[in-house]
């Protein structure tokens, strides 16, 4: 989901823009370059079979046997003469009259009885619905071209009848289509309201419904009306159409067959001029197509490519040192492991002003005691160099000439065995961020433009693709939202497992089979042997996400990147995974960066908290020191939205008001149009990410004092009560 | 699975039956008096008569559709007034090399479309997926009829490289190879249209599946790009892609007809069009119940095979 999601969110900035800038439907086609060629062949087309009557040709039927099969550019016969010596050119431009003509009629006669048949099923509904769509059905059950030879020999040879039966074989589709969209609008509140104000059905079909659904005819009249010239002449070129002298350019087509090889322009010609007709009018029906479907217009049907586009001239966060060379690990190295309840002043240790604030601190561990982790894991955390040190992360999305700034800087740090909790709304980049780090944000629209992806010293944002896939589900796992949705609906649990094992191990099939067994087990679900060959729709969320904890496992990764991986979940199975994810990683000693907008989730697993806002992070820290007193206030309005058992008075609502648009993000503070602190200085200039107390640091000018609340709401007192008690604050 | 299948056959028995209705409407559907209308204006009034009465036209209609479709389950569709042969005999000759070609040509719209519809997808926006969009629009735009000609003219006139028409040599001629020589043109110009087809729809499926979830799983899980191509996002895609297959069948049995009537390949679509314009309406309507009911046929399959290949649809 975070992907879309995020792009989905960017995109709210669009609407008013779109509306401003949405050219018409006319101009979208005309800038279809097929399409316009299509316009322009099909109007000169048009235009001469209109005009036959007053152009200066021969007459097309009188023949002259003296002068048969003339051949092309011969004296006054341009395209030469037929086996009667009739001019082909006059007959060439006649007969196409006669095809549009008759395929036109027949594309209006069955847009005007599929569309009314589909309206009226999809209005009335019920029986009338059903009866008429199972007779639309069985007429589908034909062959196409073959019911309209049936209708022909029912009602004999002719150009009208072959008019008739291409337009009867062609009511299905319009009445399908129309009675698709009918059905949707019929239960609109519109249509009550017309029904309420006394309209008749006729007259609600009429007026409400048609206009609702004329695009659809549009399209599909485009979309077929090609179709129905061709068929009207192949009809006549079978011989059952036109009859002479009546001549269409099918008719032409079938009599030139008889001197195809001693005069093949005969025949070819007035092929080459429905081939003409046809490919205008598809080029054209595609231009309608794409300019009336929203999808094509945004772009919505883009490819993702393999990986995120890096920007060639990707901007370097400052004079950064670690992130890309390690050893010289600023992280680990410079914030030497401390005691207890000594916070270093990290702003000055970093060296560079902008980053500097933005390096996370290793967690104290202190704020693990609070937790009651695990002292081993602890100590060598501290002390280890990073797993991953992402300096200055810049994602955009590049969206015509709009550029959106997903992740806006971001500087994260994650030790072995830690778990980093980033949090924010949605929208807030947190998702985009950590997508990047892999390169799995998509491309288009996605880009990273500037910043390091730091991961054990090496840059990922210049790594060759190669070495990018075997970090994937390798050294470097992923755990998303909802596994309904991103395991292969087609391939048994067992059978992705085992592919993931097998893209980083080279075992055979059995061993794999062993293996992704063993897997299973361990994230404890039962059965697992009869569970391997069960397919993700079969298995119930919870044991769905497991699956993906287990595939993610699955390489011993260093780095887990869990995205939401219990918000799809309901609160106890929530419960239960997080529970499982946690043992995990410390049983293994993997870091994970667990991305969640639910800071009650977030005091269940994380060490470390990260909290993004418009594609920056404003506040970092120790999780139990964030929990009690943040600096933030919007890290405090967030943490407020976590109900608490034992606390009904806390206000649950989320935090008011709407991320801006990230596209046109403000100066200074993003957050100040929300915040309840703003001043006017929050408006100008960069705020940097500046250390407050304890392992604390906020892109704040105006930070939370310890206890504090916020001005306009009652915060409960301490706020953290119920939690694992903070350290003492030394501020 | 099994029971899968065959619910989808009972299924298809209320459509065949359907269909045997609407075919057999197609004589009380014909303007005055039917056996006129079949043997023409010129016919002797014994003729008439003895039509009228084998026809059993004196019966109500109910009675006459039991008659005729249970003469139909027993294979007996009548006599051909312009052959004066048994229907049932003429229509399954023809259609077996009908579909000789129907399948040929789907075989190879069905390999070429899927295969152009992935590569246009992968290339998005690239210059192979426009030149095959491109390609794809200029093939369904295609008089199938004109393009028979065009072969013709190239292949069979100036570079002799394949026969012109007929399904087997005349003199000596007729093995297996000599068919697959006759077949080359007539399957490529009827596979056109459907290769163009399944290709558009190809692209479209692989497009809204590489967008989907799981595909960024696959790739979050270091698969090759072609695994994540050609096993995730393909079969994916082939799901919305085989009833399209299926439906396509439809149109080149029912396309078959122009080619068969510019290649003289004897198939049941030239044998159509010839008994139409004679007005032997037996043999149209055992024709057109044949082809129609072989269509059905194909649609199962492809359901059959889109049930097999997504267990989900169960």
């Amino acid at each position: 989901m975070s992907g879309a999601a995020t792009t989905s969110d960017t995109g709210a900035g669009t609407s008013g823009k779109e509306r401003r800038e949405r050219p018409s439907t006319f101009a979208l086609i005309l800038n279809n370059r097929l399409a316009a060629a299509g316009l322009a062949v099909l109007g000169l087309i048009v235009l001469a079979a209109v005009a036959a009557p007053i152009l200066p040709l021969a007459d097309p039927n009188a023949t002259d046997p003296a002068n048969r099969l003339a051949p092309l550019l011969s004296e006054g016969h341009l395209l030469g003469t037929d086996a009667l010596g009739r001019d082909m050119l006059s007959r060439l431009v006649w007969g196409t009259r006669v095809s549009l003509v008759v395929g036109f009629s027949a594309s209006l006669i069955a847009a005007l009885f599929g569309s009314a048949i589909g309206l009226v099923a999809g209005y009335a509904g019920g029986r009338s619905d059903q009866i008429l769509m199972r007779l639309i059905d069985l007429m589908m059950a034909f062959p196409y071209i073959l019911l309209a030879l049936a209708i022909v020999a029912i009602l004999g040879p002719g150009l009208v009848n072959a008019l008739y039966a291409i337009a009867i074989v062609n009511v299905p589709f319009f009445a399908r289509n129309i009675r698709g969209i009918t059905v949707g609008l019929a239960r609109r509140e519109f249509v009550d309201a017309a029904r309420l104000s006394g309209k008749g059905p006729l007259t609600i079909l009429w007026s409400d419904m048609l206009p609702n659904v004329l695009p659809t005819i549009v399209i599909t009249l485009s979309t077929t009306v090609g179709w129905m010239i061709l068929e009207t002449a192949g009809l006549s070129f079978l011989g059952l159409g036109a009859q002479p002298p009546q001549a269409d350019l099918g008719s032409m087509l079938g009599d030139g067959r008889k001197v195809m090889f001693t005069a093949p322009t005969i025949s070819l010609v007035p092929g080459l001029m429905i081939f003409l007709i046809v490919m205008s009018i598809n080029l054209l029906g595609d231009g309608i197509r794409d300019a009336l479907d929203p999808r094509l217009r945004s772009g919505a049907l883009a490819r993702p490519s393999f990986r995120t586009k890096v920007a060639k001239g990707r901007r370097m966060p400052g004079e950064d040192v670690e992130g890309a060379d390690l050893p010289a690990d600023a992280g680990g190295g410079v914030h030497p492991p401390l005691p207890a309840g000594n916070s270093p002043a990290r702003g000055e240790i970093d060296g560079s002003g902008t980053s500097a604030a933005a390096d996370l601190p290793p967690c104290g561990g202190d704020a693990r005691q609070g937790r009651g982790g695990l002292p081993g894991t602890n100590t060598s955390s501290q002390t280890a160099t990073p797993v991953l040190a992402v300096r200055g992360l810049e994602t955009e999305f590049h969206m015509g000439s709009e550029v959106y700034h997903a992740s806006n800087g971001v500087d994260l740090t994650i030790r072995p065995g830690e778990c980093l909790g980033l949090v924010g709304e949605s929208g807030s980049g947190k998702s985009v961020t950590a997508m990047s780090l892999m390169g799995l944000v998509p491309s288009p629209p996605g880009v990273i433009a500037g910043g390091r992806v730091g991961f054990k010293g090496e840059d990922l944002a210049d790594a060759p693709d190669k070495r990018i896939r075997a970090l994937r589900g390798g050294a470097v796992s992923h755990v998303f939202q909802d596994p309904l949705a991103t395991l292969h609906p087609l391939f048994s649990v067992g059978d992705q497992i085992v592919e993931a094992i097998r893209a980083h191990q080279p075992l055979f099939k059995r061993a794999a089979e062993t293996k992704a067994r063993e897997l299973l087990d361990l994230v404890r679900i039962p059965n697992a042997a009869q569970r391997m060959k069960a397919l993700p729709h079969e298995l119930s969320g919870g044991l769905r996400q497991r699956v993906s904890i287990a595939m993610a496992l699955a390489n011993d990764p260093e780095l887990i990147i869990a995205d939401e991986p219990t918000t799809a979940l309901d609160v106890t199975v929530q419960a239960e995974v997080l529970r499982l994810l946690d043992t995990l990683r410390r049983e293994r000693d993997t870091a994970v960066l667990f991305i969640t907008h639910d800071f009650g989730v977030v005091s269940e697993i994380a060490d470390r908290v990260a909290v993004m806002y418009a594609g920056r992070i404003v506040e970092t820290g120790a999780t139990d020191e964030i929990l009690t007193d943040p600096a933030h206030p919007y890290t405090r309005m967030l943490i407020d939205c976590v109900p608490v058992m034992g606390e009904p008075e806390r206000r649950l609502d989320a935090v008011p008001g709407r991320p801006p648009a990230a596209n046109r993000l403000p100066p200074g503070c993003a957050f100040a149009d929300r915040c309840p602190r703003v001043e006017a200085d929050c408006r100008k200039g960069e705020i940097g990410l500046e250390d407050e107390r304890g392992s604390l640091a906020a892109r704040c000018l105006h930070p939370l004092a310890p206890g504090e609340a916020l001005a306009g709401g009652p915060i409960p007192d301490g706020a953290g009560s119920g939690r694992p008690s903070g350290r003492e604050v030394s501020p | 699975m099994t029971a899968t299948i065959a619910k989808r056959l009972l299924a298809a028995i209320p459509v065949l039956f359907g269909l045997s209705i609407i075919v057999f409407l197609m004589i009380a559907l014909i303007p005055g008096d039917p056996a006129t209308a079949i043997l023409g204006s010129y016919a002797t009034p014994e003729n008439v008569a003895r039509l009228n009465a084998s026809l059993g036209l004196d019966k109500s209609l109910p009675q006459q559709y039991l008659a005729w479709i249970s003469g139909v389950l027993s294979g007996d569709f009548g006599r051909s007034y312009a052959l004066n042969r048994p229907v049932i005999d003429i229509v399954l000759e023809r259609f077996s090399a009908t579909l000789l070609l129907a399948g040929a040509s789907l075989l190879l719209a069905t390999v070429f479309g899927l295969l152009a519809g992935i590569v246009s997808a992968v290339r998005q926006f690239g210059f192979a997926d426009k030149a095959i969009t491109l390609a794809v629009l200029v093939g369904i735009s295609v008089p199938s009829f004109w393009l028979g000609l065009l072969l013709i003219l190239f292949f069979a006139v100036k570079i002799k490289l394949f026969p012109a028409s007929g399904m087997v040599a005349i003199y000596g001629g007729g093995g297996p190879l000599d068919i697959l020589h006759h077949l080359v043109l007539p399957a490529i110009t009827l596979a056109l249209v459907a290769t163009g087809v399944i290709a558009r729809l190809t692209r479209t499926a692989m497009l809204e599946v590489l967008r989907q979830d799981y595909i960024r799983t696959a790739r979050a899980k270091g698969l090759t790009e072609r695994r994540v191509i050609f096993r995730h996002a393909f079969m994916a895609a082939l799901v919305s892609v085989i009833p399209v297959i299926g439906i396509q069948a439809g149109f080149v049995l029912g396309g078959a007809v122009y080619v068969e009537t510019v290649f003289q390949w004897p198939g049941i679509g030239a044998m159509l069009v010839n008994a139409i314009s004679q007005r032997d309406i037996l043999l149209v309507q055992g024709g057109v119940l044949v082809v129609a009911a072989s269509y059905v046929l194909f649609n199962l399959l492809a359901d059959v095979c889109q049930t097999l290949l997504d267990p989900r649809l169960k």
